[in-house]
């Protein structure tokens, strides 16, 4: 008995390993009723790439890390978007409160990448997202293959790296 | 064959699809999920008068969750384990325990969306509902039943549930709470009108009704009045005349909301209007006035520049399924009034904190967003943006019902205001700026400075004068220098300046970043302007964490200010402590 716990750990472990190596996918991106930065119905199975890769970030207009990846991100996107075709949605989990303020923080700010609302936490939920910044990549199929929680300066780099494996 | 042996062939035979079908059903579905843990181990310290006793004893806090969901295709379930052993500090006794306060089954066919078990909702901004769970205020409105969600037509979707709301721990049982009902309504012009599919300006209606019934008491209460008569004879006779009168709540209140959202080119307009039924209740001190609430924004924004105004005016609208629930941590609510004030990143910033005050407000917010264009001789070669921000809330006027009587007597209709007016009491305001400039790769630099007035006597105790007011100047530097792509340091300065409460403070923070895994952190904010000199605190802070992917631990030892932990406009007191804290959190 002792044994066979023991293989099925190590069988576990070498499983998660192998799927590291892999970039398997982790779970498909799963369909939620959320809405546009203008507050109009969009359903997430609408974030789309025409097949190349998508990274997916969660913010809040509070939330100090999450504008400081964005910021990042805004100085390289033009050249990712050149280099990779990927595509960013970030996605606000601002509530009622703060939501209506992140259109004019993001035409402010100058950011040229998508932005959808989920002020009910929809998203969030289904994609489980404890705090952001929390960020995944998404592949052409529509499948999640890589995650990350939290951002340090730098963290970018990270991002198209796996994007640049996965295009 | 024997019949027997028929029917039990024929069941094999009826089981075996099922079984191959139940095994690819498992097979093909995903199970994902997120865990978090938080532990504090609790030290005595003199400083903060924290004693094994005042501890009660209890030297270790846990709070943790593990959510799993399984899903496919259309179909998912999931849970939430909870467990609090025990309660971290400041952290309601009553959450002591484990268990599953949160499971659902949700099933989509088509344009129809059913949920069985819990849920968490929102109608519009949530003036008469919504429910939400946020973690570390340890708040939690979820409902328990069904929730409907269907769109008969393109553009139109409409939301329907029925259910009970969690306290703690308790189990719905009867009369210990009341039923919620709602129906929503959202109507997308632009995509139910073909005619409007082009045009520029968009369009969205909704309209809501919710509504709670619960089984509650009669009470009576009686007035005496003191009489005597004098008979022929000159005897006196003392009498005393009782009335005795019987309070009538209602068993359902009810409550509606409509709203529009406009938006042309840069422009977007929101408004959202709602009314309450007359619903005495142990918040607004049993009067049986109606509620009312306004909340509208607006803004105008275009590359570059960005533009937000906001108001609200509320009156009498907590909201909330039990009739005698009040009190703090809040629990069963219904609605969701936002704070009309920005919630600040900086530490210094938070120190006075705002929250709804749902009895009656008045809140105005504007707020501007500029980026200097790069390359510009003002931008620089990165850019530079400017944020300024400025919010009020203040008391709405309110008027005795008759001459002498108070305001808010139980059993009347509490007092008379007249739809958006605006009362003489502030409640609080926040003037701040923040300027962000990236110098090279290497520098980025952003100053902060806010100018805060908090009415303490309103915020924290409910006491309506203007005999607390704290007058607050905070500044904050925060500079990042980037050594290389994985390397960098943060460093944040701020100041806190004010004559009242509790002095003047200032804060140091270092901060060095290895990406995409490490951070280490030392901290201390000293309130050397308190007072009370045995108050002059250092509260230090030293941490670490390590982020592997969607893993992260992290380890902090120091000491926690005292004070109101605000997120989303709901707070929560959080007592001093010291200790040692380890946070743990993972998605898969």
């Amino acid at each position: 008995m002792k044994n066979l716990l023991l293989f099925a750990i190590v069988m576990l472990f070498g499983s998660a390993l192998f799927a590291q190596d892999k970039m398997k996918a982790l779970f498909n991106l799963p369909e939620v009723d959320v809405q546009s930065i203008n507050g109009e119905p969009f359903n997430t199975r609408d974030i789309q790439n025409d097949g190349k890769p998508i990274i997916i970030t969660f913010w809040a207009t509070w939330c100090k890390p999450c504008m400081k990846e964005h910021d990042a991100i805004n100085d390289l996107y033009e050249e990712w978007v050149e280099e990779t075709g990927v595509k960013l949605y970030a996605i606000s989990i601002d509530n009622a409160r703060s939501s209506k303020r992140v259109l004019p923080t993001v035409n402010g700010k100058g950011w040229e990448f998508e932005v959808l609302l989920d002020p009910n936490g929809d998203f969030k939920r289904a994609m489980n997202v404890n705090v952001p910044p929390h960020t995944f990549i998404v592949n052409g199929k529509g499948e999640v293959v890589w995650q990350h929680v939290g951002y340090l300066d730098g963290d970018e780099e990270e991002y198209i790296e796996i994007v640049e494996k996965i295009k | 064959m024997k019949t027997q042996s028929i029917i039990k062939f024929s069941f094999l035979l009826l089981l075996l699809p099922l079984v191959s079908f139940s095994q690819d059903f498992l097979s093909s579905g995903k199970v994902t999920g997120n865990v978090q843990m938080d532990a504090q181990i609790y030290t005595e310290d003199d400083k903060l008068g924290i004693s094994d006793s005042s501890l009660n004893y209890k030297k270790f806090g846990m709070n943790g969750f593990a959510n799993i969901i399984y899903t496919n295709g259309d179909f998912s379930a999931g849970m939430r384990f909870e467990g609090f052993l025990n309660p971290m500090s400041g952290f309601d006794p009553r959450f002591e325990g484990v268990g599953v306060p949160y499971w659902f089954a949700k099933y989509k066919m088509g344009t129809l969306e059913m949920t069985a078990g819990h849920f968490y909702e929102q109608f519009g901004s949530g003036l008469i509902l919504r429910t939400y769970e946020e973690w570390t205020l340890g708040f939690d409105n979820n409902l328990y039943g069904f929730n409907a969600r269907f769109s008969p037509y393109k553009g139109i979707s409409l939301k329907g549930l029925v259910g009970v709301q969690r306290f703690f721990w308790e189990p719905f049982e009867d009369n210990n709470r009341g039923i919620v009902r709602g129906l929503d309504g959202n109507f997308y012009l632009n995509e139910i009108f073909d005619g409007m599919a082009e045009s520029k300006t968009k369009i969205e209606l909704g309209g809501s009704f919710v509504s709670k019934y619960e089984k509650v008491p009669s009470p009576t209460f009686t007035t005496d009045s003191g009489y005597y008569t004098v008979n022929d004879f000159g005897d006196t006779t003392n009498w005393i005349r009782r009335n005795t009168y019987q309070y009538n709540y209602p068993h359902n209140v009810g409550s509606w909301a409509a709203r529009a959202n406009i938006s042309h080119g840069g422009v977007n307009f929101y408004v959202e209007y709602a009314e309450k039924g007359n619903d005495p209740n142990a918040t607004n001190n049993y009067i049986y006035k109606k509620g009312q609430a306004i909340y509208s924004t607006l803004s105008y924004s275009t590359k570059g520049l960005g533009l937000f105004l906001s108001t609200k005016w509320i009156d009498n609208m907590s909201y909330k399924s039990k009739i005698n629930e009040s009190g703090n941590p809040p629990m069963l609510d219904i609605n969701y009034l936002p704070a009309i004030s920005k919630e600040h990143p900086y530490s210094l910033a938070t120190v006075y904190p705002y929250a709804t005050k749902a009895n009656g407000e008045f809140g105005l917010q504007g707020q501007i967003v500029y980026t200097i264009p790069k390359k510009s001789k003002l931008g620089g070669k990165y850019g530079t943006s400017i944020t300024a921000s400025y919010s009020i809330a203040k008391s709405i006027q309110k008027d005795p019902l008759a001459p002498g009587m108070p305001i808010d007597s139980s059993g009347t209709d509490g007092y008379k205001t007249n739809f958006f007016s605006i009362g003489d009491l502030t409640y609080y305001k926040d003037l701040n700026f923040l300027i962000e400039k990236k110098f090279s790769t290497k520098v980025k630099a952003k100053v902060a400075y806010y100018h805060q007035t908090y009415n303490k006597h309103v915020i924290e105790d409910d006491i309506f004068d203007d005999k607390n007011m704290v007058n607050a100047d905070i500044g904050v530097l925060d500079l990042t220098y980037k050594f290389d792509r994985r390397n960098s340091l943060r460093m944040e300065l701020q100041g806190l300046w004010t004559k009242e409460d509790r002095g003047d403070w200032a804060a140091l923070l270092l901060e060095y970043t290895v990406s995409p895994k490490w951070f280490f952190s030392v901290q201390d904010e000293f309130n050397y302007g308190n007072p009370d000199d045995n108050m002059q605190i250092h509260y230090y802070n030293v941490s670490f964490g390590y982020t592997q992917k969607s893993n992260r631990i992290s380890l902090r030892y120091g000491r926690q200010r005292e004070g109101l932990l605000c997120v989303g406009g709901v707070c929560r007191y959080v007592p001093a402590s010291t200790g040692l804290t380890l946070t743990i959190t993972s998605s898969f």
